[in-house]
């Protein structure tokens, strides 16, 4: 039986490895993702002072920090039974507004646009972000670091520092904003909005007006019919900060609803011995393997299962995009994993237009930004979206507020088996008895996790090109046939 | 003049080093008018047989972040060790473990048991670990050891040069790749910062008399807006940390927590705080000292927050 390993998959943390098992005939005999790392937090908490938590678990990662910081944070309000001022909810969800208009752009422009505005079967030497500001224009590329940097001094500003920001206490947050960092900030809030809109107009101009494209989007090889989850406010509607957790089936119907503090009966994980990864999945679904449809607990948790999981977005010109979204696409919910990346730039509008309300608050520069807890604290839970997935903060403590124990569901691993299913599905369709795999062919396969902004111990995402791959082929002695490299030479 | 010849590297770490390494914006194009990256697996396609295959000393300088947690990340380091001229710690867990080396207070058993037995959500009745090497229907699987203990670099290989912080601030950043690109490359061993002073240094906090009573916890108390944090009662780690930041968290009104490593010339980061705390003690009843340290509830978690691994106590016995 022949093995192709994709070893290490670069641009990702974690180091993510692919085996491929061929066949003797040539045909995918099965694909396994592995994840070979572990570092261990759940355990390394216990002992420490609660309200240190979001600078520790921060540290999982340097590329969201803000969305771990920010569910420990709410955490830490359940924990010590303590509720924030109305001040200091809306500067974090500020902040967190900011950072996903950051996250958003770094993932549309650097990761996923070279395929679309290239072409899957373009050079590798162009098929990155050089070559996209090469073909859309130097004007795109200007803003797209523009917004990138002007939303990072947002977070500075707000959060203490560039990355992993201080600001987060039970209760509330560190430091208000004065009237002049207001000002600066409602700037760079209107003109995130103008961003946003401009990207969705890339969007419609480069894919949704090539054929090819769109056909592509909507084939077989990139669906899969599974669970939807996402954050909504009361009205059902997108929030990434806060809300409750909301479960949608195949169909679309809601399946389940619930609190952050009864996620674990909704929620559990497997272990699989060749992954240090665990697998996420619908408690009251069951685990089922690695398949999809009503009968399997597999869900997803993207910005498409976001809105699936939603009945819409609250602000109005987002709203208006999630519509045409979704008629595009031939109604709700859509299980296209490319369409993946279309949410993601709906959501991206929604974060800049969030802002904008957000800084015109009269309240956003009160000073009244602290409750101190008064009760003893026990046990808490905190749920927020990160960008790339539901995130979940549950810890308990002894009545001083030590952690004696701590448990996370980190946003990637909600979709690890969805993403691992994608791969495996585009391997079989793809990769076939007697067809040479081509480089442009093994790009292919890479679009299948691309949209999923894979962050396996959080990836970063925020280079130059796009996500190399190496593949050597063995034939059933284990003798090497073929090496092939993409990416940037 | 020929271009250096850097390769930049991962371990166990958070990715915010990366991110740090971008964050000197515009100076990238001094840095690729200097410099050719020969390996970089978070932005370019060279792997690690292309590595294994460059001349022993060919690449000029390593930045290389993120601690040594298991044995991938301990044959990489060798690797790029044999490779490079210079290798320079880059970042926290590199250079003392950091956050992640917290995990020394524990072992592997302890970790493997709480990821994948204990925690609530998990669904593990037969016990099923993570192996090393899994045999399959198809074939055979591996994934890298994962250690009792996690290492410094230092601990790993011969280091020439630290840069400190979790993740180093863009001046810190800029002022190690300034010295590898002018060749003005100072004594090994140095610690690469703008300050061989504390936090302390430059925080515009004003100081008066550190004396304590009592020490408060962040959420329990809104501290006044110019005065020093530690002289309020809040365990600030700016008196035994470098500086080099601009003390960014005391001016968010947060203790420093002591991410820039020991000042020059302190071997252990956590004795050095312990006994500047001992110091300001407003008391020489033992009793009362006593209750006064009570209001320390993690003081190893704390004091070694960032710097366990690299420690004198190095890691916790487990019995």
């Amino acid at each position: 039986m022949k093995k192709i390993m994709i070893d290490p998959i670069t641009r990702l943390e974690g180091h993510g490895k692919i085996a491929i098992f061929l066949n003797d005939d040539g045909g995918v005999a099965n694909v396994y993702f592995q994840v070979p790392e572990l570092r261990g937090f759940e355990k390394f908490s216990e002992g420490r002072p609660a309200e240190d938590m979001p600078q520790i678990t921060q540290r999982i990662c340097g590329v969201c920090p803000e969305a771990h910081h920010m569910a420990s944070t709410k955490a830490l309000d359940n924990l010590f039974h303590v509720e924030p001022t109305s001040a200091a909810k809306k500067l974090r969800e500020l902040l967190y507004s900011s950072f996903y208009v950051t996250d958003h752009t770094t993932h549309f422009y650097i990761l996923a646009a070279p395929d679309f505005i290239m072409g899957p079967d373009a050079a590798p030497a162009e098929r990155n972000i050089l070559g996209v500001i090469g073909k859309v224009g130097l004007e795109l590329g200007g803003a797209v670091i523009r917004t990138r940097h002007e939303n990072h001094w947002v977070i500075q500003t707000i959060g203490g520092r560039p990355i992993h920001p201080c600001f987060g206490l039970p209760g509330g947050v560190s430091r208000p904003i004065n009237e002049e960092e207001r000002e600066k900030i409602e700037k760079i809030a209107k003109s995130s909005v103008e961003f946003g809109k401009l990207s969705l107009k890339v969007f419609d101009d480069v894919v949704l007006k090539n054929k090819d494209y769109l056909d592509m989007v909507l084939s077989d090889t990139f669906t899969h019919r599974t669970y939807y989850m996402g954050l909504v406010n009361e009205n059902n509607k997108v929030n990434f900060y806060d809300g409750q957790v909301r479960v949608v089936d195949p169909e679309g119907k809601e399946f389940c609803k619930y609190a952050p503090r009864d996620y674990l009966e909704h929620v559990a994980e497997h272990v699989e011995p060749w992954t240090y990864l665990k697998f996420p999945y619908l408690k009251n679904v069951g685990w089922k393997g690695f398949v999809d449809g009503n009968d399997s607990g597999v869900y997803r948790a993207t910005p498409l299962s976001r809105l699936n999981a939603a009945d819409g977005m609250t602000t109005p010109l987002a709203q208006e995009e999630y519509e045409k979204m979704y008629s595009t696409l031939g109604g709700k919910p859509a299980h296209f994993t490319l369409a993946t990346h279309w949410a993601r730039l709906v959501e991206l509008l929604y974060a800049a237009e969030r802002m904008v309300e957000l800084v015109q608050d009269p309240e956003i520069t009160s000073t009244d930004i602290r409750n101190i807890p008064t009760a003893k604290p026990d046990e808490g839970v905190g749920i927020v979206e990160a960008p790339r997935g539901t995130l979940t903060h549950h810890y308990i403590t002894d009545e001083r507020g030590l952690i004696e124990k701590c448990n996370l569901i980190v946003g990637t691993t909600n979709n690890y088996a969805a993403f691992y299913m994608s791969v495996k599905k585009a391997a079989e369709d793809l990769i076939k008895p007697g067809k040479k795999i081509t480089e442009g062919l093994l790009n292919r396969i890479e679009m299948a996790w691309r949209p999923y902004d894979l962050c396996l111990a959080c990836a970063t995402h925020s280079l130059p090109g796009q996500l190399p791959l190496e593949v050597t082929i063995y034939d059933a002695q284990g003798n090497e046939l073929e090496k092939l490299t993409q990416g940037i030479s | 003049m020929a271009k250096l010849k850097i390769a930049l590297y991962w371990a166990a770490s958070c990715g915010g080093c990366e991110i740090a390494t971008l964050a000197i914006g515009e100076k990238i194009l001094q840095l690729a008018e200097a410099a050719d990256i020969v390996f970089w697996p978070v932005g370019i396609d060279v792997k690690y047989a292309d590595v294994e295959k460059m001349p022993d000393n060919s690449i000029d300088a390593c930045l290389f972040n993120g601690a040594i947690r298991t044995s991938e990340n301990e044959h990489i380091a060798k690797l790029l060790r044999a490779k490079s001229k210079v290798m320079i710690a880059y970042g926290s867990c590199s250079y003392e473990g950091c956050i992640p080396g917290l995990s020394n207070f524990y072992n592997r058993q302890m970790t493997f048991d709480r990821a994948y037995v204990e925690t609530p959500s998990t669904d593990n009745p037969e016990k099923v670990y993570p192996q090393t090497k899994v045999k399959v229907p198809e074939g055979e699987l591996d994934i890298p050891e994962f250690y009792d203990t996690v290492k410094t670099l230092a601990q790993t290989v011969d280091v020439d040069y630290f840069v400190p912080g979790c993740p180093p601030e863009e001046k810190t950043t800029w002022l190690a790749l300034e010295a590898l690109i002018t060749g003005n490359l100072p004594a090994k061993g140095t610690v690469i910062s703008h300050s061989i002073k504390s936090v302390c240094d430059e925080c515009p906090r004003r100081k008066e008399e550190k004396k304590i009573k009592k020490f408060y916890r962040p959420y329990e108390i809104v501290p006044e807006p110019e005065k020093c944090l530690l002289e309020q009662g809040l365990l600030c780690y700016g008196i035994a940390t470098r500086g080099g930041c601009g003390a960014l968290c005391p001016q968010a009104n947060m203790p420093c927590t002591g991410c820039y490593g020991p000042v020059e010339g302190v071997i252990d980061q956590g004795a050095h705080f312990l006994s500047a705390i001992s110091s300001i003690i407003d008391s020489n009843d033992p009793g009362e000292i006593e209750r006064i340290l009570d209001d320390i509830p993690d003081p190893a978690g704390t004091f070694y927050r960032y710097s366990l691994p690299d420690s004198l106590l190095r890691r916790a016995r487990i019995k």
